[in-house]
């Protein structure tokens, strides 16, 4: 166990949108949120699963919507307190302890908040280990465990429990309801024993996202190449350099698409790479070819500071770097590429990990 | 005729404009107090150029002043917030993210009430009007009367915050008050935190426009004055006593607007090399090309539309040192007239090399004879390279494209930077940013998220523009000169009815100029 304070709020943020790939919403409201409630409740314990026992429950907690209306229409505080509380009282049993569901992103430390808020420890994992657009992209999904009993709750107090017979169809019924409570819900959801999870979760996210984080902000301070010093940290690949010469978006069955095009610079001139997204980016396209997909993160670092760059941030004349960073295991498996491999997406291509092109 | 005036840290630059010829310019130290400063710079160029004062059509002023009493904290009015969204936003109240010493400078009186929009116009919770009169209650009985009012997703519809802004002026008279949804974007913390900046900022500004007007008046000009915004348009005396906050950043975007009229060009890069740094920007179609990501002014997250200019620690004060060999990011700056070799001082900078190159020839050249050819040289290879990076960071493509070079530090540049298609060095290149100054247009904004179920996606851009337009025409633009100058279109996720935030900005001539 150890003492997550304020200090690491910025760093695990920081880190989650190198994880974010591109999406995920802006960490910035949920690490105000998270640091707001260290300030107010005391700093928040951090665990790995093995310092659990077995059959302990844990249930992630998180934000769901549109990035865009989390930036003005934020929190009460309580809605997802009531979500979290609601699935315990459910499923009748004493919930242990909450943990991210996606480790990019706003939903990294969102989580930190409900901690924080009701002392419980929060766990060193997570259900993607990156960023991912719908409700059952997660690991736990290929492992049976189910999203439901699963709650929803918004700032007016109403919450809504729902038992489905699949995680995608929680995603269906949510996403109507998300709507009705104004685009943005608080949720809880995948209650699962800690056994399960050792099986089932991406462990060790938040350590990484920390270290990415740390990564970047000392490559800053001591004027290093940023973007080298992050990709090392990630284990990530360098496919690109170059300058962003134009972004197309679409909205598509509600979802932030888009193409964003980079002509290269250094190595790279005379190229021209292209980046696909559906709220986080899906694969990098370089001459017409795919030279990474999901499930693999593909990320883009401001070359001077290697900041992540969400697709909503993109835009004409950045000077970026493109890395692709190995997925987790499990997101390789059959049933892993059946929910998030880029056939899925819609690439008629087979998922070749981008060590193998870029190693 | 105009009067162009900015108002630099180390600088305050004139210019005298008929039409679109620069008749005079002049060049003097920044002084403590902004309007002595003002006025002697009116008094040099009036007399120099004899001008009949009468003449004028107006004076434009660019101004670091407020953007100063920010950052050092000082000057700022205590005041109050009064947010309307209960039961949303609660976790995070207003002021959450600024720097301790700032926020408690101005104090953390915050209120928060119900109201409030949903994305799609629906309201969170109704307007409690005896709600707001107990808070306006509250902040009379504090003696506070600057008050920023905040309200979710007012940029879509500002209606409560209009209405709190009355019950508030009912119970507080002479409130000094700034509604949120007439300076900011979507991004409620962004939004507000602009707001409560301008509303701290008022009391000092309707004195700093007070001071200027009576400068102008001891000179007997009679014609209006403005102030340049950060998006190179203007906004008139009365306007800038209300919101201060837009002028951030204006000395950087009345540079480029200023090169972009000398150099008649659109599409360039802009070149601005001052005494401590060169900022380099981008000019599409005539104005600066814009930051994309939230501002940081004085540790506070706002999100205005700031120029995206890169700065680089190179200017005509730079200090120079052999072995190993270094130029900036150390300065004389200002002292540069005192400081620099050939000023008989004793500082070797970069204006001293230029100088002993034998490019220029500025003070007394005999006082660098002794400076080595070789050094000189690699010296000059070295600036080279500073700025070809710099440029080349902030190009959009290969394609070259030409680049313009202004500020009293040009003649740093004597030679073609890599990938310009041509190096363009405008007269009067030394006061581009007063120049700038004079000739900024007028403009209006929209910003708003529409439901392409419900329109068009052309018919939705038609109704931005036409908005954005009549803001230009009521701030003061001649409707037939009005153009539309950008257009950004950003799909929300998640939403249904395929919801797109379109931000339209529209700028014309100043009527009657």
């Amino acid at each position: 166990m150890r003492i997550l304070t304020e200090s690491n709020i910025e760093d695990i943020a920081l880190g989650a949108a190198v994880l974010g790939t591109g999406g995920g919403g802006d960490p910035y409201i949920g690490k105000l949120m998270a640091r707001q409630a260290i300030r107010d409740y005391g700093p928040v314990e951090l665990y790995t699963l093995d310092e659990l026992s077995d059959d302990d429950l844990i249930v992630p907690t998180a934000m769901m919507g549109a990035p865009t209306v989390m930036v003005e229409k934020m929190p009460n505080g309580d809605d997802i307190i009531n979500a979290f509380k609601s699935v315990g009282k459910y499923i009748g049993k004493p919930i242990k302890a909450t943990m991210s569901i996606e480790a990019g992103g706003l939903n990294s430390v969102v989580p930190l908040y409900v901690a924080a808020r009701l002392r419980l420890p929060f766990v060193d994992c997570d259900g993607m280990g990156r960023a991912f657009p719908e409700l059952q992209m997660v690991t736990h999904s290929i492992y049976g465990i189910s999203s439901t009993p699963f709650a929803m709750s918004d700032e007016r107090g109403n919450t809504v429990l729902m038992e489905t017979v699949g995680n995608k169809w929680t995603e269906t019924f949510a996403r109507s309801v998300t709507v009705n409570m104004g685009a943005m819900s608080m949720i809880a959801l995948y209650a699962a024993t800690v056994k399960e999870l050792k099986e089932a979760a991406v462990q060790g996210t938040v350590t990484l996202a920390e270290e990415i984080g740390k990564t970047i902000r000392r490559a800053r301070v001591q004027e290093a190449d940023p973007v080298k010093t992050v990709r090392e940290a990630v284990g990530g690949f360098e496919i690109f350099k170059g300058k962003i010469s134009d972004v197309a978006r679409r909205t598509e069955a509600g979802f932030a698409k888009g193409d964003a095009f980079i002509e290269g610079i250094d190595d790279y001139s005379g190229q021209k790479l292209e980046i696909n997204f559906q709220n986080e980016h899906l694969a990098a396209t370089i001459d017409g070819k795919v030279a990474v997909s999901v499930p693999d993160l593909i990320t883009i670092l401001d070359i001077d500071t290697g900041e992540p760059i969400t697709t909503e941030a993109m835009r004409y004349g950045y000077r970026v770097a493109v890395i692709g960073i190995p997925c987790d295991k499990r997101w390789r498996t059959e049933k892993g590429l059946e929910l998030v491999g880029p056939r899925y997406f819609g690439y008629d291509v087979d998922y070749v990990p981008v060590e193998e092109r870029y190693g | 005729m105009r009067i162009g005036i900015d108002v630099g840290g180390t600088n305050t630059d004139a210019v005298l404009m008929d039409g679109t010829k620069v008749i005079s310019s002049t060049k003097s130290p920044t002084t403590q107090n902004v309007s002595e400063g003002i006025t002697k710079a009116l008094k040099t160029i009036i007399e120099a150029t004899q001008l009949d004062v009468s003449k004028l059509d107006g004076v434009m002023i660019g101004t670091t002043h407020f953007t100063n009493a920010v950052v050092e904290r000082r000057r700022l009015t205590p005041t109050a917030c009064i947010r309307l969204g209960l039961p949303a936003t609660v976790c995070l109240p207003p002021m959450v993210d600024w720097p301790d010493d700032l926020a408690e400078t101005i104090g953390r009186n915050y209120y928060l009430a119900h109201g409030g929009h949903e994305f799609d116009g629906r309201e969170i919770s109704a307007f409690d009007p005896d709600e707001i009169r107990g808070i306006a209650e509250q902040i009379k009985a504090k003696g506070l009367n600057a008050i920023a009012i905040s309200s979710v997703f007012s940029p879509v519809n500002a209606v409560f915050e209009e209405k709190t802004a009355e019950i508030v002026k009912e119970v507080i008279p002479d409130a000094n008050i700034t509604l949120s949804s007439t300076i900011g974007r979507i991004g409620l913390l962004e939004r507000e935190n602009a707001a409560i900046m301008n509303a701290c900022l008022r009391e000092l500004a309707v004195k700093t426009v007070s001071g200027f007007k009576q400068a102008l008046r001891d000179m007997n000009i009679t014609a209006p004055f403005f102030i340049s915004q950060n998006d190179g348009t203007l906004m008139n005396a009365d306007f800038a006593a209300d919101y201060p906050v837009l002028t951030f950043a204006s000395g950087p975007t009345n540079s480029m607007r200023g090169a972009a009229f000398l150099s008649g060009l659109k599409d360039a890069i802009v070149v601005d090399v001052g005494g401590t740094t060169t900022d380099v920007g981008v000019l599409q179609q005539g104005f600066p090309r814009v930051a994309a990501m939230a501002v940081d002014i004085g540790g506070v997250r706002t999100n205005f539309r700031m120029p995206d200019t890169l700065s680089i620690g190179l200017g005509g004060g730079s200090l120079v040192e052999a072995e190993p060999l270094k130029v900036g990011p150390q300065s004389v700056g200002y002292e540069l007239i005192t400081k620099a070799k050939v000023f008989g001082g004793d500082t070797l900078t970069t204006t001293d090399i230029i100088v002993a190159a034998g490019h220029e020839d500025i003070g007394d050249k005999s006082k660098v004879s002794d400076v080595d050819a070789v050094f000189a040289k690699a010296v000059e290879d070295r600036i080279e390279e500073m700025v070809n990076v710099a440029v080349d960071r902030m190009k959009t493509s290969a394609t070259a494209m030409p680049v313009i070079v202004v500020g009293g530090g040009s003649i740093l540049i004597q030679r073609k930077v890599e990938g310009a298609s041509e190096m363009i060095k405008p007269e009067h290149f030394a006061v581009a940013n007063a120049i700038g100054a004079a000739i900024a247009q007028v403009g209006g904004e929209t910003d708003r998220i529409f439901a392409l179920a419900e329109m068009s996606r052309e018919e939705a851009l038609e109704q931005a523009k036409r908005e954005a337009t009549e803001r230009a025409v009521s701030a003061g633009a001649k409707a037939e000169t009005v153009e539309i100058v950008d257009v950004e279109e950003v799909p929300l996720a998640y939403l249904p009815g395929n919801a797109t935030r379109i931000m339209v900005k529209a700028v014309g001539d100043l009527a009657g100029a």
